[in-house]
């Protein structure tokens, strides 16, 4: 435990020093990742030893906060979420630290790094804490110094739209927080989690689950909560949108998922909303993602989807779980766990990806880049890498979480009833649909980007990345070959934080799904002996005979262009076209006038239709209203002096009443 | 039962180009043609793989590694799909999503391999194989759930060796299975494959700058592709009715080669269907599919 303080200390004291080294960049930065990286270094081990002993610790010191006390409690659960924070915050960190130096003219880095460690620290308290007071400070204090990174390039306008966007959001989830935790501490008499657990009466559950539901799903980026997601994670810079969408988004899982273990065996009702929540994510999120044109936005969509493939493994967890299934119920539970684990791993590969892909060519319009595989041939790899991880495309992590789940979802539709058999069903079609359309959307994002011909100038010039950014996107891609082959080593290691959420063992349930997976990674290293086997035949096929090179297969065509081919939009188009109705791509596309136009243009535009259809015309009705109430504040003092006068006489009344 | 694998095994691998044959016989037969010779495949195959290759100068490593990935992920299909009424290579509970994601493995190598020309045309073909793909993948999913839910197993293996096609469910679950049949193995009425215009192709036009060796192994995934699909479909609609492993091998091979003639006779009835009509057929699959499931449940 002691050593968790020590590793929190160890950042924010790295981020403090950072701050000091203001008019040192480059120091800033050593002092900055060096201290994360050393910190994270040392909380992952006792993160690490409780995962595997599988032993709860808890501190409990003096603190003066009114209400608050200073508990932090390191169960199986909170240390399979440290796990991810740690870990890909040290390798961002590296990465940072090379990425920012190319503003180290015009920025405070050491603000950055400050932020940063702070981000950091607080992440990992948020898992640790056991006492809403706390919670609430270090939820706080991870949505300000997150705030201040998304904000980084603040001269940009839609930088600041969009980080305005993210403090409102964050904001109004905290906001259903609040009364939450109110609920509990009024009726547990203590704001302390331990005294949390079944302190409610039945009619209350229902209410304090909505509410976590609505402020940890904000966090989370539900739809259709999500809507500050696509916004600020193209805004900040590269490592710190890894940050967020590998990690900082998933403590909103988190949240949603220690509530429960407040709240006892849920209803099924729950099951079926969290279940509905993650299709409609799921589903909608990729879909978005295939009709964005920025490379950051694309994978920030691909969060909002990911974040549905997790809850639809804890909704047909829990499912199982009111249903009486407890197969069910522990392979859900465990699948939406673990693709919180394989999310930050392939998430934070690809966001790192497309930050070295932005330095390199300065865009990150997707139709802009290409041929980047041949300039920048180790992003490409590690790229690919994470794009066939996120399809949950075999032999890589994403597709072991997904089995986990299908698994869950198959197990409950084969044996159960109908009313809990429809839905796991539908969860089995929509996670297909979810896989297929994922595949789709990374097949576009990585043909577009890296293959074919550059499209711009700036793609052509592009180099590769320093080493100091590829070696964390290295280990990145390392660690989803090795999730992807240990499947079974690493599931069964899930069955204490599993536990801890049901309250019951986990232990064999996971053992027997082993099993599955062991035959899987048999499958999967078949899969490469057959693939090492084809390459040699081809190989030996070729060997002495004439390889030729020559241009692609044009039709004849005699002067063709690196514009012709074809681009991003064009691939998603039909997928596009199918979901008009809910994506509502506006076109731009003057009218060709003559017989021979010289020029044409062609434009689309995708806005967030949540964000058009609710949010906007709810604030700016907001602001009319405000704007009524300008009358009552004009900056006459007299008035104002009038106000307290009547004020004060209205109490009075009131009194003597 | 090591037997019966390495039969099935060498079962596909020796008959999946056969497959092809047949299908262009008939639709010869039916349009009063000779037709090709019903080796025909084989002769490609043969043919391409004793020559040598032109690569595109756009194209990198990933367009060479496009094919290998592709034939080595339908062998590996091959080792999980059962036939002939035995058991598979390897099964286990939930083997049918890996086998569903296998194939998709190798159609995001194939798609990449042909983005990695930079031509239009290929990057077209591209962009239509993953959109039918996404809207397949509910409907064989969601079908082979439903058959999971009758035999009460989740692995292949027990589901072929219990099902029994006289169920009214499973008929439309096979109904669904064959539309996904027809989709994934590019044939009337998604795709087809006779047409050599650019602009209608959707596999044929991915492959378009392969050539050689290389096409060899795309020709030959894809008829691996077909077989372990089609003795997917045959094993649902022909379980383990015997003991007698002679007898339930002819059933088998003649059940996929009657398989192989009704694409024909499909072939040579319908057209391609409009691009815009694709989606509605594959979504008509799935609700096939919901719909025995709605059967089953009840």
């Amino acid at each position: 435990m002691s050593l968790l303080l020590l590793s929190l200390a160890v950042i924010i004291a790295g981020g403090c020093a950072a701050l000091f080294a203001w008019n040192k960049p480059g120091l800033a930065g050593c002092i900055g990742a060096g201290g994360t990286v050393l910190g994270c270094a040392l909380g992952i081990i006792p993160a690490l030893a409780v995962l595997l002993q599988g032993t709860t610790r808890s501190l409990r010191c003096a603190w003066s906060m009114p209400c608050g006390s200073f508990i932090i409690e390191l169960d199986a659960l909170s240390a399979f979420f440290l796990l991810p924070v740690f870990m890909l915050s040290a390798l961002a960190a590296v990465y940072g630290g090379r990425y920012l130096l190319k503003y180290k003219e015009i920025k405070r880095l050491g603000f950055v790094w400050f932020c940063y460690a702070v981000l950091v620290a607080s992440m990992a308290l948020v898992c640790v804490a056991a006492n809403a007071v706390l919670f609430l400070l270090a939820w706080e204090a991870m949505a300000l110094s997150s705030f201040f990174l998304v904000a980084f390039e603040n001269e940009k306008s839609t930088v600041r739209r969009a980080s305005w966007i993210y403090m409102v959001a964050t904001h109004l989830g905290t906001a259903c927080l609040l009364p939450m935790f109110l609920l509990f501490g009024s009726r547990a008499g203590s704001l302390d989690f331990d005294r949390f657990a079944g302190c409610l009466p039945p009619q209350l559950t229902g209410i304090c689950f909505v509410l976590a539901l609505i402020g940890f799903g904000t966090k989370a980026g539900i739809i259709p909560f999500h809507v500050w997601l696509p916004e600020a994670h193209p805004a900040a810079p590269s490592h710190v949108s890894a940050l967020m969408s590998g990690i900082m988004i998933k403590t909103g899982i988190y949240g949603i998922i220690r509530t429960l273990t407040f709240l006892g065996t849920p209803p099924l009702w729950w099951g079926w909303l969290v279940l509905a929540a993650g299709i409609v994510s799921g589903v909608l999120g990729v879909v978005y993602a295939l009709a964005q044109h920025d490379l950051k936005g694309l994978l920030a969509y691909h969060s909002v989807e990911n974040i549905g493939i997790i809850m639809m493994g804890l909704g047909v967890g829990m499912i199982g779980w009111s249903a009486g299934m407890p197969a069910v119920a522990i392979l859900g539970m465990a699948g939406g766990l673990f693709h919180v684990l394989n999310h930050a791993l392939f998430k934070g590969l690809l966001f790192l990806g497309a930050g070295a892909v932005y330095q390199a060519s300065h865009t990150r319009e997707i139709d802009l880049l290409g041929g980047l595989i041949r300039k920048m041939p180790v992003t490409a790899c590690c790229f690919l890498i994470g794009a066939i991880a996120i399809s949950g495309l075999p032999p890589l992590n994403g597709f072991i979480s997904e089995f986990l789940i299908y698994l869950a979802s198959l197990r409950g539709a084969t044996a159960m009833d109908a009313d809990v058999a429809i839905p796991l069903f539908l969860a089995v079609g929509s996670l297909a649909l979810i896989g297929g359309l994922a595949a789709a959307c990374f097949a576009k994002a990585f043909g577009i980007v890296f293959l074919g011909e550059p499209r711009s100038q700036e793609a052509a010039h592009a180099g590769e990345a320093k080493p100091l950014m590829l070696v964390p996107m290295l280990v990145l891609a390392a660690a989803c070959i090795a999730v992807g082959f240990l499947g079974m080593v690493a599931v069964p290691a899930l069955s204490g934080a599993v536990s801890d959420i049901l309250g019951f063992n986990a232990a064999p349930e996971l053992k027997a799904a082993a099993g599955c997976l062991r035959s899987i990674t048999i499958v999967s290293v078949a899969l490469l002996l057959l693939i090492a086997l084809a390459a040699w035949l081809r190989r030996v096929l070729l060997s002495g005979r004439r390889v030729e090179s020559a241009v692609t297969w044009d039709c004849g065509y005699s002067a063709p262009t690196a514009r012709m081919q074809y681009s991003a939009s064009s691939f998603a188009q039909p997928i596009t076209a199918l979901f008009r109705s809910v994506l509502r791509t506006s076109e731009h596309a003057p009218a060709v006038q003559e017989y021979f136009p010289e020029a044409g243009s062609f434009e689309t535009h995708t806005p967030d239709a949540c964000f058009e259809k609710a949010y906007r015309p709810l604030f700016e009705g907001l602001r009319r209203l405000c704007g009524r109430c300008v009358v009552l504040q004009h900056g006459n003092i007299h008035l104002y002096v009038l106000y307290i006068v009547i004020t004060l006489v209205g109490l009075l009344a009131w009194q003597m009443r | 039962m090591q037997a019966a694998v390495f039969t099935n095994l060498a079962l596909g691998l020796v008959l999946a180009p056969l497959l092809s044959g047949i299908i262009n016989r008939t639709k010869a037969a039916v349009a009063g043609r000779k037709g090709q010779p019903l080796l025909q495949a084989y002769f490609d195959i043969y043919k391409n793989l004793r020559k040598g290759a032109v690569y595109s100068t756009t194209a990198s490593w990933l367009f060479r590694a496009g094919p290998v990935v592709g034939l080595a992920a339908a062998v590996a299909a091959l080792c999980i799909v059962p036939a002939s009424g035995s058991a598979a290579a390897l099964a286990f509970a939930g083997d049918l999503v890996l086998f569903a994601y296998v194939l998709g493995l190798a159609r995001f190598f194939t798609v990449l391999a042909a983005l990695d020309t930079g031509s239009s045309f290929e990057g077209m073909g591209a962009s239509r194989e993953v959109f039918f793909a996404a809207l397949a993948e509910p409907a064989l999913l969601a079908g082979l759930a439903t058959v999971a839910r009758k035999t009460g197993t989740l692995s292949l293996t027990e589901m072929i060796s219990t099902a029994s096609a006289n169920s009214p469910e499973l008929v439309l679950v096979l109904a669904a299975l064959g539309i996904v049949f027809l989709c994934e193995n590019c044939r009337i009425p998604f795709d087809d494959p006779t047409t050599h215009l650019e602009l209608t192709m959707i596999h044929e036009v991915m492959v378009l700058d392969h050539s050689g060796p290389d096409f060899a192994f795309i020709q030959y995934g894809a008829a691996l592709k077909a077989w372990v699909l089609g003795s997917l479909i045959v094993g649902i609609l022909l379980p383990a009715f015997s003991s007698s492993r002679p007898l339930m091998l002819a059933c088998f091979v003649g059940a996929m080669f009657l398989l192989a003639v009704t694409v024909g006779l499909i072939e040579s009835g319908m057209a391609r269907l409009r691009l815009l009509r694709v989606p509605q057929l594959l979504a008509a699959a799935s609700a096939l599919s919901v719909f025995a499931f709605m059967l089953v449940v009840r």
